[in-house]
């Protein structure tokens, strides 16, 4: 008995509106049950995924496929870690109430939605749907000058990057007269045959595709907002964004450009190959004088985009599935060195590297981990970073694009120094007074889950590659 | 065979890491005893490699084959054939008596140990591995612990040290990655197992191999040294505890000479050919350059260091002169080198225990004060320099023989480095060891009977090499005579 395609976002929007119920009726003091009671939605949904059948709902607006559930597999995940680590964080807010989780859960949602999008007015909506949410988040630490800072800087640019895409919704329907992504393909096929060569409206069109995603994936020259939201936003939050929001404008960007501009391919690669090469340099350069923990990760989760592009710019089913599977990776060692800068915030209130001194002799195990999590980012054998990296760069060597390859790899060197340079703090240096870092039982769990993740992906990755790989072969290459 | 005997030296050190883990931090002295019990086995099981090769032929043995990441090609392949045998037996003696030659550490022991051990794991693996993405990881993972034992158990400028190391070799092998790649996607059927890309190496295109062997040559040369990559080397030795240094000396470099041969000259033939002079050219600037520099240098680690340099230079040398006997030099210089300079290190941190300097001209007439101290670290400088008798002489005389057919010029130059190698040693001990004593060191005490430990068996390899070649001269023929065959057709 399989439920119908759209069931888990149904139950998860269900859930969320049942959390926002519960909240009214609960005490200040019981309201941290919310979290567990959130977590809870999160595992049935997951368990719902694998009791939905694929396939096509709505005229072939949405679609449940092998991509849109591994994404929202991931999707999931980072919600379910965001929030666990959420659960005594949540003690620093004012006044805080349930909703905190609640809107967590409805940017979840959009993501899955949006995974499974295949028509341009509900990939828009679903893509509001998951930002919209995230801007009342970002701002969620009201007093605090540099949250409202955040909050405000996302929602604007997040307005304008959404204004950009819509544009480009636009032109591509004044070009082939819809907005179904199948559609789309075979009336650009047939442009292809009868023109030939792309045309100044469509070329805009990508154009305006490519930055309206470019934001929403913080790529330079979008990145500007990134940092200071990152830094400004409840670190829980930050860690969300940069995993979870990201891999969703990744999946949009596959579904949008592998599945209706693949006619074009040549046309848009070229400007994607130079996108990722930038990130890579300038996210990775401007990340090593980085002072604070929370901005050193928002500038390398910008190079980490970059390198996630050059397995998409390879435009190959290796490539596709190499781009989910460093999703995957990237989502365990990313969101685990957030994980352990949240129990050293809760903790010292400090979010400055230089803090960190001394942290292996107070907290031996939480420096450890941080260590294997920042190993990983660096793409260090046999974390699951290296091997997602592998993967990626593999794809690209496949088809020829060595010039980006050395950039990656030249600027995975240069990251060296700056994730390293968390490690010496922790393991070379010594602090007075300094004292061990209490881990509340949310956070436990998030850093097993996390450590579990690194080491399985990179050691034992044979399930995770099969299950990006039959992702992969959603699209035609 | 049916006994894995390769993966139990690889993985019981790392069983090593899980026992110091679970041991407390106070119980230093079970520290000790765990590591050194987990690096004896490992030592033990390298006498049953060496008692069981079987030198007659060129094909891998105690091969272990499985499937590990089917859908990228890669395997758990291991083997080893009479050019990884002694790399293995020297690295795990070097690791046992280094871990002996640790107990004196009182610092952050049980860290130092987990990481010590690691380290033994990552170059077991290099020297076993036939996957090119499993000879990756071991390649790799060596770093970290290189990095943590450098920057946190070092010198003055220990974390200079450390990340200079670490982005060196991680820059020079990541182009190795991409050459792997390069390999994997031009390979029919695509394959990332070793010996399969070297039978189907005379297919590779020529253009193809020079550009490869490139990506290749700088992970190489910048763990050998070879001029101009070697400037980490003098911070990280110098920076090094003991130990480490004995192992960076050692093990380490002979990754890259080690990867030279197994990979470089048979995976790219054409490119060997084409790129031999160059190469040989090279060797010579760190043969000459590299005593030259010794010469000038007052302090005494600093000097051995340099002297790894030039001593390197020779392995390069034989390599480039694509001949049998050019070839053999460099593996019986690998291990010689790997004997002595690791001895010699070991014996400057005797030294450095006990008078906090090593600086040449502080020293004068030890041999009357410690006469035992400077037996042991003549002997060994003796070796170094190229006495008969002893090892050093052996390996250096086969490279000259081996190369002076091809290189006459290059080799008559060469030349020179042995006599500034001499000339550089002779003046350290006539510093040190001879003229009038020294009275600031009245305190002075007699090497231990625990440091006496860690040198005596490599002093009896050293003599027992450098009299009787022929054992490990029959281990290595018939691989090497392939290699050269592979390459010169």
């Amino acid at each position: 008995m399989y439920f119908i395609s759209i069931f888990p976002e149904i139950f998860l929007f269900l859930w969320t509106i049942l959390i926002f119920v519960v909240d009214f009726f609960l005490k200040e003091d019981k309201r941290k049950n919310l979290g567990y009671l959130s977590l809870l939605g999160i595992l049935i949904t997951i368990i719902l995924l694998f009791f939905s059948a694929q396939g096509e709902m709505f005229g072939k607006a949405y679609s449940y496929d092998s991509l849109s559930l591994f994404f929202k597999l991931v999707f999931l995940l980072s919600a379910f870690l965001a929030i666990s680590v959420s659960i005594d964080f949540v003690a620093k807010f004012r006044a805080f109430k349930g909703e905190f989780f609640g809107l967590i859960l409805f940017s979840t949602v959009g993501m899955m939605l949006l995974s499974s999008a295949r028509e341009l007015i509900f990939l828009y909506v679903s893509l509001e749907l998951v930002t919209i949410p995230l801007y009342v988040l970002a701002a969620y630490l009201k007093p605090d000058k540099k949250s409202a800072e955040a909050g405000l800087k996302y929602m604007l640019l997040g307005a304008i990057s959404s204004a950009i895409l819509l544009y480009g919704i636009s032109l591509i329907y004044g070009i082939t007269g819809t907005t179904f992504l199948l559609g789309i393909k075979t009336r650009l096929m047939v442009d292809y045959l009868q023109i030939g060569p792309i045309g100044p409206g469509l070329f805009l069109s990508f154009i305006f595709f490519i930055a309206g995603f470019g934001f929403k994936l913080a790529l330079v020259p979008f990145h500007m907002w990134a940092p200071d939201v990152y830094e400004g936003a409840p670190t829980p939050i930050t860690a969300f964004l940069s995993v979870g929001s990201k891999a969703a404008g990744l999946v949009a960007f596959l579904r949008v450009f592998f599945e209706s501009f693949s006619v074009y391919n040549p046309d848009w690669v070229t400007i994607v190959a130079v996108l990722a090469a930038l990130s890579m340099i300038i996210g990775n350069i401007i990340a090593l004088p980085q002072t604070n923990i929370k901005r050193m990760l928002a500038y390398s989760s910008i190079a980490q985009m970059g390198y996630i592009l050059v397995g998409l710019v390879a435009i190959s089913e290796r490539g596709v599935s190499s781009v989910a599977f460093y999703t995957l990776a990237y989502l365990f060692a990313n969101l685990g060195a957030f994980v352990v800068a949240i129990a050293f915030e809760l903790q010292t209130g400090s979010s400055e590297i230089k803090d960190y001194s001394g942290l292996s002799r107070t907290s031996p195990t939480l420096s450890f981990l941080m260590m294997i999590f920042l190993l990983s980012l660096v793409g260090i054998p046999p974390l699951a970073g290296f091997v997602g990296k592998y993967f990626l760069f593999a794809s690209a060597i496949e088809k020829n694009l060595i010039w980006l390859v050395v950039i990656a790899i030249l600027t995975s060197v240069i990251s060296l120094y700056y994730y390293v340079g968390v490690i010496r703090e922790m393991y070379f240096h010594k602090k007075e007074g300094g004292e061990k870092i209490f881990l509340p039982f949310g956070i436990k769990l998030a850093l097993i889950i996390c450590i579990i993740g690194v080491l399985l992906v990179g050691l034992f990755p044979n399930p995770f590659l099969d299950l990006a790989s039959q992702a992969a072969l959603v699209f035609k290459y | 065979m049916s006994f894995p005997i390769l993966s139990y030296m690889i993985f019981i050190p790392f069983l090593g890491i899980i026992a110091v883990l679970v041991l407390r931090k106070e119980q230093v002295q079970a520290i000790r005893w765990a590591s050194a019990l987990f690096s004896f086995i490992p030592l033990v099981l390298s006498f049953f490699l060496l008692a069981h090769y079987d030198s007659s032929t060129s094909t891998m043995q105690f091969v272990e084959k499985h499937t590990w990441i089917p859908s990228l090609g890669v395997t758990y392949f291991l083997g080893a054939d009479g050019l990884s045998v002694p790399m293995l037996f020297l690295t795990a003696l070097l690791s046992f008596l280094s871990v002996i030659a640790s107990f004196n550490i009182n610092f952050r022991v049980k860290e130092y140990f987990a990481f010590f051990l690691l380290l033994e794991v990552g170059m077991m693996g290099v020297f076993a591995a036939l996957d090119f993405f499993l000879f990756y990881i071991f390649w790799e993972v060596m770093l970290v612990p290189m990095y943590f034992l450098i920057g946190i158990w070092g010198g003055p400028r220990k974390e200079y040290a450390a990340i200079k190391f670490f982005l060196y070799t991680l820059f020079g092998s990541v182009f190795m990655l991409i050459g792997i790649l390069a390999l994997y996607f031009t390979s029919q059927p695509h394959t990332l197992n070793m010996m399969e890309l070297i039978s189907q190496a005379p297919l590779l295109a020529k253009g193809f191999q020079l550009i490869v062997f490139v990506a290749f040559f700088l992970a190489f040369a910048i763990k050998v040294p070879i001029f101009p990559f070697h400037t980490w080397l003098p911070d990280a030795h110098v920076e090094a505890p003991t130990a480490v240094s004995v192992i960076l000396a050692g093990i380490l470099l002979k990754m890259g000479t080690y990867g030279l041969l197994r990979v470089s000259l048979p995976m790219f033939p054409k490119a060997a050919l084409y790129y031999a002079l160059p190469l040989a050219l090279l060797a010579l600037i760190n043969i000459v350059y590299g005593a030259l520099v010794c010469m000038a240098q007052k302090d005494l680690k600093k000097m051995v260091a340099y002297s790894s340099v030039s001593h390197m230079g020779y392995c390069i040398l034989g390599i480039s002169a694509l001949t049998v006997t050019g070839v053999s030099g460099c593996v019986f210089q690998m291990f010689s080198h790997g004997l002595i300079t690791g001895a010699l290190f070991l014996l400057v941190g005797v030294l450095y225990d006990r008078a906090h300097t090593r600086d040449i001209d502080a020293f004068g007439g030890l041999w009357a004060k410690i006469p035992v101290y400077t037996g042991v670290m003549t002997l060994f400088c003796m070796g170094s320099l190229g006495l008969p008798g002893l090892s050093g002489f052996i390996s250096e005389f086969m490279v000259f023989i081996g190369s002076f057919p091809v290189f006459k010029v290059i080799v008559a130059l060469a030349v020179l480095g042995v006599v500034i190698t001499a000339a550089y040693f002779l003046r350290m001990i006539q510093k040190m060891f001879l003229g009038t004593f020294n009275t600031k060191w009245e305190a002075l005490t007699e090497i231990s009977g625990r440091e006496l430990f860690t040198v005596i068996p490599l002093a009896i390899l050293m003599i027992g090499v450098g009299v009787y070649p022929s054992p490990l001269a029959d281990m290595i023929r018939a691989t090497l005579e392939n290699i050269v065959h592979l390459v010169t057709g």
